[in-house]
């Protein structure tokens, strides 16, 4: 399928992205950037070891120890973070969370960029109805706020993780779509594309092998920009109760749960949204000084 | 030529109408009866066809296709299965206080966002631009529900200033205006940055420069307009974040307007209303959308000879 890898990208300058060290072409990140880049490695480290990281099982409950304050509102060192009404361990349930939380959005954002990616390429390379009909979708798309068509499907073709995955997976993809037919269109341009057509290489070849390496610098920084937009979509549909279902739980989830508490236990909620708020921010800058890097004319 | 592109224009959103029309049947399709979910399990046969009937629900895939894409075209999206009424009845009702609410949160991000794009470009590095742009990266990475708790938080259970949720008042309106304006006026602000730095380097700038234009005038009648221009065109195409954002708003600050009685009628799904503001929501988009388009090629002149969407498509 579809490779994406950077490694893949043969001899261009510019497309290291994605790795803390320093490329040649990407110079040194400034301390916000690497701050942001610190905060990712420390939740994506927090969401994989989540198992063994959690002092408790997220649905183990303590009901004598109900609504506990976090530490530093006086909590004992017991529930570090606190206790929601049910007395789970804060802690443990936000590390599941973000476990759920970034890894569907990951998931959701890899679909989005391969099935954007592929079609795009697909309009690129047959301009018939084929293309016309993929570009008539991505309008169609676009046009349209997404958030309400996942309402539909998850409120009335049902909601397992499965399904709920695809359905942020779906999201975003035109935007993929889109770069990634323009990419390609101007890199048939290039002298490379001609020569390898000349010499007998395939349609496949040419767009998976040589075309493909040649914009990934362009869908990585996208893959970047949407990463945040995608965890938005996941923690607002599961802060509305139609996203990620008991008793996996997900950011979102907990805000929501939290919402009933505001008065007498706000940490509940606010824990949750700092978290994701750290996770978006961090991609966001991230991606945002990725693309001023590899392709300033993509500014916004 | 110009015809030729409004008349392509016309028959995409069509299109997309219909699309969304025909997506909106698949999904009510495959969700199995809503029958079974009004009058629970337990009832009898006889009941369930009677509702089925009511419903038409008893006729073939293909027919109720037809049918429907009849009635939507006539606004008959049916009757609402929790109360009776006509669904059209009950969304439109509730659509002035989601316009009420879009309007001003749009306003306000409006303003907010090209007063501060167009001062971050002006100072372009130096600490106003940062800070400026800093809390543009904040708006736009902060959920808007949590921004939206945070505010009533602090404002309504912490100051006590203004009410947490429902409606009545102006007061009322304020803080889910100012959650739903912040995620737009973040990317105004960096849409504006940008365009204003754009518009800078073109000549003209430069020759009303070079003419005497005074400083002010320049900036105010050069640039600020040359620059705003690109802005309405990205307002127009996010107008779609609005809608999906007043969703969680309107949920969070208990604002009775469409958004949260989508939310109830997918909570108890309640076909007939989602459909119906599934439908508006798309008609509204294409329609706005449309508008943008000609709106941009009225509002630059330049674009009249090229293609009038210039959404990156070539």
């Amino acid at each position: 399928m579809a490779r994406l890898d950077p490694m893949d990208t043969v001899g261009h300058a510019d497309t290291g992205a994605g790795t803390a060290s320093a490329h040649p072409a990407l110079g040194r990140p400034p301390v916000l950037v690497l701050v942001a880049m610190t905060i990712v490695a420390l939740l994506t480290l927090c969401a994989v070891f989540a198992d063994l990281l959690a002092p408790y099982g997220y649905r183990d409950q303590d009901l004598l120890n109900r609504l506990a304050p976090p530490v530093f509102l006086g909590g004992s060192w017991d529930h570090p973070l606190g206790t929601d009404q049910l007395g789970r361990d804060l802690l443990s349930r936000l590390l599941y969370a973000t476990q759920i939380s970034l890894g569907v959005a990951f998931l959701g954002t890899v679909i989005g960029a391969v099935i954007g990616t592929v079609l795009g390429l697909v309009a690129a390379g047959r301009r018939g109805w084929i293309g016309e009909g993929i570009m008539m979708l991505v309008d169609i798309q676009a046009s349209l706020p997404f958030m309400l068509i996942a309402l539909a499907v998850l409120a009335f073709v049902g909601n397992d993780l499965t399904l709920f995955i695809l359905v942020i997976g779906v999201h975003g993809w035109e935007v993929f779509a889109r770069l990634s037919r323009g990419a390609a269109l101007a890199a048939r341009e290039q002298g490379y594309a001609g020569a390898l057509y000349a010499l007998g290489a395939s349609g496949w070849r040419l767009y998976a092998h040589h075309i493909l390496p040649n914009i990934a610098a362009v869908l990585i920084v996208q893959f970047t920009l949407g990463f945040p937009q995608t965890i938005l979509l996941e923690t607002s549909l599961s802060f509305l109760g139609l996203g990620i279902q008991p008793p996996l739980t997900s950011l979102g989830q907990l805000l929501g749960d939290g919402r009933d508490y505001l008065l007498t236990a706000w940490w509940i909620a606010v824990l949750p949204g700092v978290v994701t708020v750290l996770a978006t921010l961090s991609v966001c800058l991230i991606g945002d000084w990725l693309r001023d890097r590899l392709d300033p004319a993509l500014e916004d | 030529m110009l015809r030729h592109l409004v008349l392509t224009k016309l028959v995409r959103a069509a299109i997309t109408i219909w699309f969304v029309a025909s997506f909106a049947f698949v999904i009510l399709s495959l969700s199995g009866s809503p029958v079974d979910v009004l009058i629970g399990p337990n009832a009898s046969a006889e009941v369930i066809r009677h509702y089925e009937q009511r419903f038409g629900l008893d006729r073939p895939l293909h027919e109720r296709y037809v049918g429907y894409l009849v009635s939507v075209a006539q606004g008959d999206f049916g009757i609402s299965l929790s109360d009776g009424a006509p669904a059209l009845d009950i969304v439109l009702e509730a659509v002035p206080a989601t316009i009420e609410l879009g309007l001003t949160a749009l306003a306000f991000s409006l303003i907010l966002g090209l007063v501060f794009g167009f001062v971050a470009a002006l100072n372009r590095n130096c600490w106003i631009d940062r800070v400026i742009m800093s809390f543009a990266v904040f708006g736009y990475a902060i959920p808007n529900f949590f921004f939206g708790i945070v505010l009533i938080l602090v404002f309504a259970m912490m100051l006590r200033l203004l009410p947490s949720s429902g409606d009545g008042t102006i007061w009322h309106l304020v803080l889910p205006a100012l959650t739903l304006g912040t995620h737009m006026a973040a990317s105004v602000a960096r849409f504006m940055r940008s365009s204003v730095l754009e518009v800078l380097n073109q000549p003209y700038i430069r020759a009303a420069k070079a003419k005497g234009v005074p400083v002010l005038p320049r900036l105010l009648g050069h640039v600020l307009p040359n620059a705003a221009i690109p802005v309405v065109t990205i307002l127009g195409f996010r107008l779609g974040d609005l809608v999906a954002g007043s969703i969680v708003v309107e949920t969070v600050f208990a604002w009775p307007g469409m958004g949260r009685l989508l939310i109830g009628s997918v909570t108890s799904r309640d076909l007939a209303v989602v459909q119906a503001i599934l439908m508006l929501t798309a008609v509204t988009m294409v329609i706005a959308n449309l508008l943008v388009d000609l709106l941009y090629g009225w509002l630059d002149p330049r674009v009249r000879a090229l293609d009038v969407g210039g959404r990156g498509r070539r």
